[in-house]
């Protein structure tokens, strides 16, 4: 009888890990599928800028934005991250990787040595890139100089240290579609709402999240405590800018000041340097996409002061 | 004469108190006129209003007394309290602060002196408030 029941406990266990195993393991995108073409420099120049990269994989305290040798410490509820080296180094960054295995980390969210990446790398919104537009990425950042050096390993605790896990998240988080454009709506419209989802992850911060770390779907864009620590993001549905026009949006989006004339902060900041270096189209884009969106109701959030 | 001496003595009185008393609550209000002010010079930029040269000049008078006032606002006891958004970093690297500060002043002087109509002021609007978002990044909380 208790033979049996080992048998029958072991069996078990043995069903329930190749479970785990199976919904776990990491997927690619194949080489094989990717048909040869010539990338567009400006295009790759533009995703840089609207993905904001470099607010991230930058060196700190260097002011060449241009240098991704990463090393950044992102902190979060989870334990702190440390930002890879993205420059095109061949040994530390990625100057050895295919467009395939770029693709696969911009859309599934896996290295190349078949590993998941932590979703502080906002996979969750790249995936929704098309693939010329990734490509043309890949190749601008390749233009880039190449910087030495590889960021500390990742510092979290048990069990958020187990990457293979990464991928139960991913069952749950990551909606892995193309933008696909709406044609009841504008070109301009199909645009913002392109590089506020896709390159430009705006949810990422904007959105409340919830005890797993996954965007809370249904107050996408709300606002909610700064993942970061102290403070908290903006709504940006048309509850928190509805007072706001296309216009402003689009100067906030170039200067970092608000219609009220203060500037924004944290951050925020390094997004706007990116921003500020999109066309006044793409800007002009986001904007009237933002002003679009249903006012939905945030976590409540603390007193404003003053 | 008397009376305006004795109002201006008060008001001065009254400020300096008021600034010693709680420069977290003083220096939230210079920052919110600071806004007023900029949110001024952004409607020109957008073309929202038509340019004003006099209306110009004190932007770039409030943005120079707000760098020489606040040089006093962020004193060791203001740290905490008043629901302030100034983060420990302001103290952590005062001297970068001040300097910041100091950067934004000049700046707003130089601009002052150079801003003759609406075209160099289109021009020097956007290079002195490039310092708000700097000093923001580091030394302010979000909370919007």
């Amino acid at each position: 009888m208790l033979r049996k029941l080992i048998i029958i406990f072991a069996a078990a266990a043995v069903a329930a890990l190749a479970a785990f195993w199976f919904l776990t393991r990491p997927d690619a995108v194949a080489a094989t599928t990717l048909v040869a073409r010539n990338a567009d420099l400006d295009n790759g120049r533009t995703m840089f800028f609207a993905g904001g990269c470099t607010s991230c994989h930058a060196t700190p305290n260097q002011d060449d934005r241009t240098r991704l040798g990463g090393g950044l410490a992102l902190v979060s509820p989870f334990g702190t991250f440390y930002v890879p080296n993205i420059s095109p180094h061949t040994r530390d960054g990625i100057g050895s990787w295919s467009e395939a295995e770029f693709l696969t980390a911009m859309w599934k969210g896996t290295s190349p040595d078949g590993r998941h990446y932590y979703p502080a790398f906002p996979y969750t919104s790249y995936t929704h890139m098309r693939e010329e537009d990734v490509r043309d990425l890949f190749a601008f950042l390749k233009t880039l100089p190449a910087v030495e050096g590889r960021a500390r390993d990742h510092d979290l605790p048990f069990p958020f240290n187990v990457r293979r896990g990464l991928g139960l998240w991913k069952l749950a988080f990551l909606d892995e579609r193309r933008f696909r454009p709406d044609p009841g709506q504008s070109a301009e419209w199909n645009r913002g709402a392109y590089l506020v989802n896709a390159p430009g992850h705006c949810a990422e911060c904007h959105s409340p999240r919830n005890a797993l770390g996954g965007v809370d779907g249904g107050r996408r864009f709300a606002g909610g405590p700064d993942p970061e620590g102290k403070g908290w993001v903006p709504n940006i549905t048309q509850k928190g800018l509805g007072a706001w026009s296309a216009g402003e949006i689009a100067y906030l989006l170039e200067t970092g000041d608000t219609p009220e004339g203060d500037s924004v902060g944290g951050s925020m900041t390094a997004v706007i340097r990116n921003t500020s270096r999109l066309s006044a189209a793409d800007r002009a884009a986001m904007a009237a996409y933002l002003k679009s969106l249903p006012s939905i109701e945030g976590p409540p959030r603390p007193a404003k002061a003053n | 004469m008397m009376r305006t001496m004795l109002a201006v003595a008060v008001l001065v009185f009254g400020v300096s108190v008021a600034t010693a008393q709680d420069p977290i609550a003083t220096r939230k209000a210079l920052m919110k006129a600071t806004g007023g002010q900029s949110s001024q010079g952004a409607k020109f930029m957008r073309g929202e209003e038509p340019f004003d040269l006099a209306k110009a000049k004190a932007i770039f008078a409030q943005f120079q007394k707000t760098a020489e006032e606040g040089k006093s606002l962020w004193p060791d006891n203001s740290k905490t309290g008043g629901e302030t958004a100034s983060l420990p970093a302001v103290w952590e690297k005062k001297a970068d602060f001040d300097a910041k500060l100091a950067k934004f002043g000049a700046d707003a002087k130089e601009a002052a002196a150079k801003v003759k109509d609406e075209a160099s002021f289109k021009a020097a609007f956007p290079e002195v408030t490039r310092s708000c978002g700097g000093c923001h990044e580091t030394y302010r909380a979000r909370r919007s």
